[in-house]
C-alpha cells in the first residue's frame, strides 16, 4: 500500500467524527500556517517561566539539557584526568597521595562511563530519535523528564560527597572484598553504590521510551527497513541498556545489602565468592562499552553518508552487524577475568567470542570506507571527526584483539597497554563520533552554524593530543607499569614516557578549550544555518532549526530509505492529528502502517517530585537501609500526582475514543456491506 | 552547498603525508623495550611464548593497520572531477550498479580476510595457552604465595614441615627448572605479575590459582601487583632472583636456618628492644620468641636487597626511616610507626642488620 493511502486511513474517518463537542475541533490543514503554527506551539511548547522551564516534556528541552549536563560531566571527569596525568608526569610525585588519587581515578572512570558516555548517548538519541522517526514527541516523556532528574540528583550527589572527601576509592569495576565492609569502612563505597542506582534508573527509563518510539511513533512509510542507520543503532543500545544495567544494579544492591545488612554474598569466608561480583560486574560492564560504541557508530553512519553524498554502502549489513555487536557483546565479559584461574578451555571460549567481534566491526569500517570511496567527500569538520575516529578506533580494535587473546592478555591486562586500548576504543570510538556529531548537529540544536576554521583547529589538536597521550601507554604497560599506581620508582625508566602523556594531554585539553569557545562564540553569532546546511536526508534535517516545539508543522509520510533525498514535490502528510490535543500517531511496528492515535501526557512537576523523592530515598540509603521503606511514602504520593490526570488531558482522550470507536463503527459498517 | 562544497576540496598534498608520516612514527615507538620489568624482554620459555604471539600480532594487526588506513587515505583523497563536475553536490542515490556489485565483493573478501586471520590467532592463542598452562611434574620446587595488603608472603613447600623457608618479598628460583606458584591471598584480590618470566594470575581469597614458570636466564627479575588492592597498590613489588642450582639450594639452607643469636652488646640490646616493642605483634624472627604473622617474616632480612615491598633498597638509613614512620614513606601501610629512642633504634638496627 502507497504511504498516500496509507495515511489517508487515519484522516478520512475523522471527516465523520460525529458530532463536535463544545470546543471548536481543529486539525491539521484547518487553519492558515500561521495561526496552525502558534496553536501547534501552544499544545506542544513549555509553558513559560521558571516553573515551565521544570516542568517541560518535550523531548529537545530535555535532551539538550541532558547533553549540556553530561558535557559537564565530560568537562569534570576530563579536570580529574588532567590531574591524574600531573601526579604521572613524573616518578615518586607528590602532587596527590595515594588516597586522593586513588579518589580521582574512580571518581573519573565512574563519571565517564556512567554520568558522560550513556547519559551523552541518550540525550542524542531523546533528542534526534523523535525527528528522525517523524513524530511530535518521545514515548514517556514525563519518565523521561524523571530520567533527566534522577541522572542529574545522582551526578551531583556524587562531586558532593567527593568534595566531601567521601569520594568512591576503589575504581569504577568496584572489586569485592577490597570493597566490601572490612576493607572499605566508611560511606565511600555506599556513595558509588547509590550512584550506580541513580545512573540505571535513569538510563533504564530512556531506553524504553526510545525502544517505544522506535517501534510505535514513526511516520507511516518508515518501515523497518527505511530505518535510518542511525535510528537502529539508538534501538540496538537501548535494548542492550535493558539487558546489562539490570546486573550492575543486582550487584550494587548485593553489595549494599552485605555493607548496610550485613550479608555475605562477596564473603570468602562465609561462604559467598568474590569472582561472583566479576561476573555481575562485567556482565553489564562489557556491553557498557558497546552501549556507549552503538550510537557513535550511528552517527558517523549519517555523518558519512551525508558528506560522501552518496546513500551509504551495505545498508543491510550495518544494521546486521550492529544486532550482531549486540548479541556477542553479552558472551564476552569474562575477557576481564583471564587472570582469575579459569580453566583453559573456558578462556578459549571466551578468547573466540571477544575476537568474533571484530568481525561485526570489521564490515562496518569496510562498508564506510566504500561509501566513501564512491562518493564525493566533503571536508567539513564533522567528516574530519568521522576520520579521526576510523584510524584511532582501528588501532584500538586491533588491540582490542591481542587483549582479547587469553594467553597474551596474561601480560597485558590490568597495564597501561589496557588503559592505552579501551581509550583508544573509547575515545576514539566514542569521543571523536560525539564531537563529530556536536559539529554535525549543533546547527540543528541552535540553528546557527559552528565556525569551521576553529572546528578544525579543535579536531587536529584532540587528534594529535589524544594520540600522544594515549599511544606512549601501549609501550608502557609493555615495560610492566601497572594501571591504577598513584607513582612509581625512577629506576622503572617510564618517566618519559609518562610524561610525553601529559604533555599530549595538554595539547588534548586545549583542543577541548577550543571546541568550548567555538560553541558558546556561534550559539550567538554563528552563521545561520538554514533547514538543512548539510544536504543530509534524514527526516531531522526536514524541519526548521531549531525544530519547533511540535518538530513538525506537517507531519512527513516517508518515500524511501533516505527520507530527504527521495523526498517528492508532491510528497504526502499526514492529516487528521488534532492540533489542540498532544496527539501522536502509533504506527505498526514492521511496517509503520497508520494503527491508532495517542494522547501524550501534558508537561507537569510531578517526575521532578518523583525525582526528588527517589534522590532522597537514594541517599538515605547510603547511610541506613530503613531509608528505603521510609522513602516509598513520598514516592507513592508522586507516584499518585503523576498518574492523576489533567482535565485537558483526559478531553483529549476522550475526543480520541469516540473517534476511534466511530472509526471501528464505520470499518464495521464498510465490512458488512 | 555546491559553492562550499568544491572550495573545500582544494587541500594541500602534506594533509595526507602528514596524518600518515605520524602513524608510521608511532609504530616506529614500539621498539627495543628492554628492562627487569619487561613483558618483550622474556627470560624463560612461558614469557618467550607470550612474546612469540605477541610480536605475531603485532606485525600481523600493524599490516591490517598500514592496509586499511591506505584504503581509507585513498578512499578519501582520490580524484573523481569529471564525474564531480556532471553531479556537483547531488546525493547519488542509485549508485552505479557495477561498482556497487564490485565493492561488496571486496567487501567481503575483506571481512572473509578478517575471519581468517582472527582463525589465525586464536589457534596460535589456544595453544600458547596449552604450553603455559602444562603441570609442572609433581616434584616441581613449589612456592606459596600469599598476597596481603601491602606486601607478599613466600613459603617454600618443602619436605618435611619443619624445613619450610619462609620470607617474604624476594623469591628465589633455581634457573632452567619450572617452578610452581600456590597463589592466594588473606585479604583483598592482588595479581602476581613478573613481566619477564610470565603473564599474571590473581591472587584472590578463598581460591586458589596455579601459575608456573622457568627462568632460563640466571638474574633478577621485577615483580608489581597488578590487581588494584588499596592505598599502596602502587608500592607492592617483589623480586624474582633466579640463580644457579647450586647458589639456590645454598640459598634455601642459609633461609632454613633460625636467625643468627645476637654477637655484640648492640645487637643484643636490639633484640630485646624488637622482643620488648611492639614489633613482635606482626612480625615473626624464628629463633626467638617473634611469631607474629601478618606482616613479613624477618628471620634473615639483612639477606633481602629491599624493603618495604620493593620500594626501598635494604640499607641501614632507609631502614631506620622506614622503623621510625613508615607512614612518609607508604601512607595508608598497615605498619604503626615506632617511637623509638635514639639510642634504642641504633641497637635495633644493628640487630636488624645482623640478621642474614
Amino acid at each position: 500500500m502507497k504511504p498516500e493511502e496509507q495515511s489517508a486511513g487515519v484522516i478520512e474517518e475523522e471527516e465523520t467524527a460525529e458530532a463536535p463537542e463544545a470546543e471548536r475541533e481543529v486539525r491539521e490543514g484547518d487553519l492558515p500556517e500561521d495561526e496552525e503554527r502558534r496553536l501547534l506551539d501552544k499544545t506542544w511548547g513549555d509553558k513559560p517561566g521558571f516553573r515551565g522551564w521544570l516542568a517541560s516534556t518535550n523531548h529537545k528541552s530535555i535532551g539538550k539539557r541532558f547533553i549540556i549536563t553530561a558535557f559537564i560531566f565530560f568537562l569534570l571527569g576530563g579536570i580529574l584526568a588532567v590531574l591524574m596525568r600531573i601526579q604521572l608526569a613524573r616518578p615518586e610525585n607528590t602532587f596527590l597521595g595515594p588516597d586522593l588519587y586513588n579518589q580521582i581515578f574512580t571518581m573519573h572512570g565512574t563519571t565517564m562511563m556512567f554520568l558522560f558516555a550513556v547519559p551523552v548517548m541518550e540525550a542524542f538519541a531523546i533528542y534526534l530519535v523523535p525527528l528522525m522517526v517523524g513524530t511530535r514527541n518521545i514515548a514517556f516523556p514525563r519518565m523521561v523528564a524523571f530520567s533527566y532528574w534522577i541522572y542529574l540528583a545522582g551526578g551531583v550527589m556524587l562531586f558532593v560527597f567527593f568534595i566531601l572527601n567521601t569520594g568512591p576509592d576503589v575504581g569504577w569495576f568496584n572489586y569485592v572484598p577490597l570493597s566490601g565492609p572490612e576493607f572499605s569502612p566508611g560511606k565511600r563505597i555506599n556513595v558509588w553504590t547509590q550512584l550506580v542506582n541513580f545512573t540505571e534508573v535513569s538510563a533504564l527509563g530512556v531506553a524504553v521510551a526510545i525502544i517505544t518510539t522506535i517501534f510505535k511513533q514513526r511516520a507511516p512509510g518508515l518501515s523497518l527497513h527505511r530505518l535510518p542507520v542511525f535510528v537502529w543503532a539508538m534501538l540496538v543500545m537501548s535494548f542492550m541498556v535493558v539487558f546489562a544495567m539490570p546486573a550492575v544494579t543486582m550487584s550494587s544492591v548485593l553489595l549494599t545489602l552485605d555493607r548496610l545488612v550485613g550479608t555475605h554474598f562477596f564473603n570468602p569466608a562465609e561462604g559467598g565468592d568474590p569472582l561472583l561480583w566479576q561476573h555481575l560486574f562485567w556482565f553489564f560492564g562489557h556491553p557498557e562499552v558497546y552501549i556507549i560504541l552503538i550510537p557513535a557508530l550511528g552517527y558517523i553512519a549519517s555523518i558519512i553518508q551525508t558528506f560522501s553524498r552518496r546513500k551509504v554502502f551495505g545498508y543491510t549489513a550495518l544494521v546486521l552487524s550492529m544486532l550482531s555487536i549486540g548479541f556477542i557483546s553479552f558472551g564476552l565479559w569474562v575477557h576481564h577475568m583471564f587472570t582469575t584461574g579459569l580453566p583453559q578451555l573456558g578462556s578459549s571460549f571466551f578468547s573466540a567470542a571477544s575476537m568474533m567481534i571484530a568481525i561485526p566491526s570489521g564490515t562496518q569500517i569496510f562498508c564506510w570506507i566504500a561509501t566513501l570511496w564512491s562518493g564525493r567527500p566533503l571536508f567539513r569538520s564533522p567528516l574530519l571527526f568521522a576520520i579521526g575516529f576510523f584510524f584511532t578506533f582501528i588501532m584500538g580494535g586491533l588491540s582490542g584483539v591481542m587483549v582479547a587473546s587469553a594467553s597474551a592478555d596474561l601480560q597485558l591486562h590490568d597495564t597501561f597497554f589496557v588503559v592505552a586500548h579501551f581509550h583508544y576504543v573509547l575515545i576514539g570510538g566514542a569521543v571523536f563520533p560525539l564531537f563529530a556529531a556536536f559539529h554535525y548537529w549543533f546547527p540543528k540544536f541552535t540553528g546557527r552554524m559552528l565556525n569551521e576554521g576553529l572546528g578544525k583547529l579543535t579536531f587536529w589538536l584532540m587528534f594529535t593530543g589524544f594520540n600522544l597521550t594515549f599511544f606512549p601507554m601501549h609501550q608502557l604497560g609493555l615495560e610492566g607499569m601497572p594501571r591504577r599506581v598513584y607513582t612509581y620508582l625512577p629506576e622503572m625508566g617510564w618517566g618519559n614516557l609518562n610524561l610525553l602523556a601529559t604533555t599530549g594531554g595538554v595539547v588534548l585539553t586545549l583542543g577541548v578549550l577550543t571546541f568550548i569557545v567555538n560553541a558558546l562564540s556561534s550559539r550567538r553569532r554563528g552563521a545561520r544555518a538554514g533547514d538543512n546546511p548539510w544536504g543530509a536526508d534524514t527526516l531531522d534535517w526536514g524541519t526548521t532549526s531549531p525544530p519547533p516545539s511540535y518538530n513538525f508543522l506537517r507531519l512527513p509520510v516517508v518515500q524511501g530509505r533516505e527520507a530527504l533525498w527521495a523526498r517528492t514535490e508532491d510528497a504526502p502528510f499526514v492529516e487528521g492529528l488534532r492540533s489542540d490535543c498532544r496527539e501522536v500517531l502509533i504506527t505498526k511496528t514492521l511496517d509503520a502502517e497508520p494503527d491508532n492515535k495517542m494522547v501524550l501526557p501534558s508537561p507537569s512537576l510531578w517526575p521532578l517530585v518523583m525525582a526528588l523523592a527517589v534522590t532522597a530515598t537514594l541517599i538515605g540509603v547510603i547511610f541506613t537501609p530503613w531509608a528505603l521503606p521510609a522513602g516509598m511514602i513520598p514516592a507513592a504520593i508522586a507516584l499518585i500526582g503523576w498518574g492523576w490526570p489533567k482535565r485537558r488531558d483526559e478531553r483529549c482522550e476522550r475526543k480520541r475514543v469516540e473517534e476511534m470507536s466511530s472509526e471501528e463503527r464505520r470499518k464495521e459498517a464498510a465490512r458488512a456491506q | 552547498m555546491r559553492a562550499v562544497g568544491s572550495k573545500l576540496r582544494k587541500r594541500g598534498w602534506w594533509q595526507p603525508a602528514l596524518t600518515f608520516s605520524f602513524f608510521i612514527l608511532e609504530l616506529a615507538f614500539l621498539s627495543g623495550c628492554r628492562g627487569a620489568q619487561s613483558a618483550l624482554d622474556p627470560a624463560g620459555p612461558q614469557a618467550a611464548r607470550i612474546g612469540r604471539l605477541w610480536w605475531l600480532m603485532f606485525y600481523v594487526c600493524s599490516a591490517v593497520f598500514l592496509a586499511v588506513s591506505i584504503a581509507l587515505l585513498i578512499a578519501i583523497f582520490r580524484e573523481r572531477k569529471g564525474r564531480e563536475k556532471k553531479k556537483g553536490d547531488e546525493p547519488d542515490t542509485s549508485p552505479e550498479p557495477k561498482r556497487e556489485r564490485l565493492m561488496t565483493r571486496i567487501v567481503a573478501g575483506a571481512v572473509g580476510l578478517t575471519v581468517v586471520i582472527l582463525f589465525v590467532f586464536l589457534i596460535t592463542d589456544f595453544f600458547t595457552g596449552r604450553a603455559l598452562y602444562s603441570h609442572a611434574d609433581p616434584q616441581a620446587l613449589t612456592i606459596k604465595i600469599t598476597g596481603q595488603q601491602w606486601w607478599w608472603d613466600v613459603e617454600y613447600e618443602t619436605e618435611p614441615a619443619s624445613s619450610i623457608v619462609h620470607t617474604a618479598n624476594e623469591i628465589h628460583i633455581p634457573t632452567g627448572q619450572l617452578v610452581k606458584f600456590r597463589l592466594t591471598s588473606t585479604d583483598v584480590i592482588h595479581s602476581f605479575w613478573v613481566p619477564n618470566l610470565n603473564g599474571k594470575k590473581d591472587l584472590i581469597p578463598g581460591h586458589e590459582i596455579t601459575l608456573t614458570f622457568q627462568a632460563d636466564r640466571a638474574g633478577e627479575y621485577r615483580g608489581q601487583c597488578a590487581e588494584f588492592c588499596g592505598y599502596q597498590h602502587a608500592h607492592m613489588a617483589f623480586t624474582v632472583v633466579a640463580e644457579a642450582p647450586e647458589k639456590f639450594y645454598e640459598w634455601m639452607n642459609r633461609q632454613r636456618a633460625p636467625s643468627v643469636e645476637p654477637t655484640n652488646d648492640a645487637e643484643r640490646r636490639g633484640q630485646q628492644v624488637f622482643l620488648s616493642s611492639p614489633c613482635i605483634m606482626c612480625h615473626s624472627i624464628r629463633g626467638t620468641i617473634a611469631g607474629g604473622r601478618i606482616a613479613p617474616d624477618l628471620t634473615h632480612l639483612a639477606s633481602r636487597k629491599s624493603i618495604a615491598a620493593g620500594t626501598l633498597p635494604n640499607t641501614r638509613g632507609h631502614l631506620a626511616g622506614w622503623i621510625t614512620n613508615s607512614q612518609e614513606i607508604k601512607p595508608g601501610n598497615h605498619m604503626p610507626p615506632v617511637p623509638l629512642g635514639p639510642e634504642d633504634l641504633q641497637a635495633l638496627l644493628a640487630y636488624l642488620e645482623s640478621l642474614k
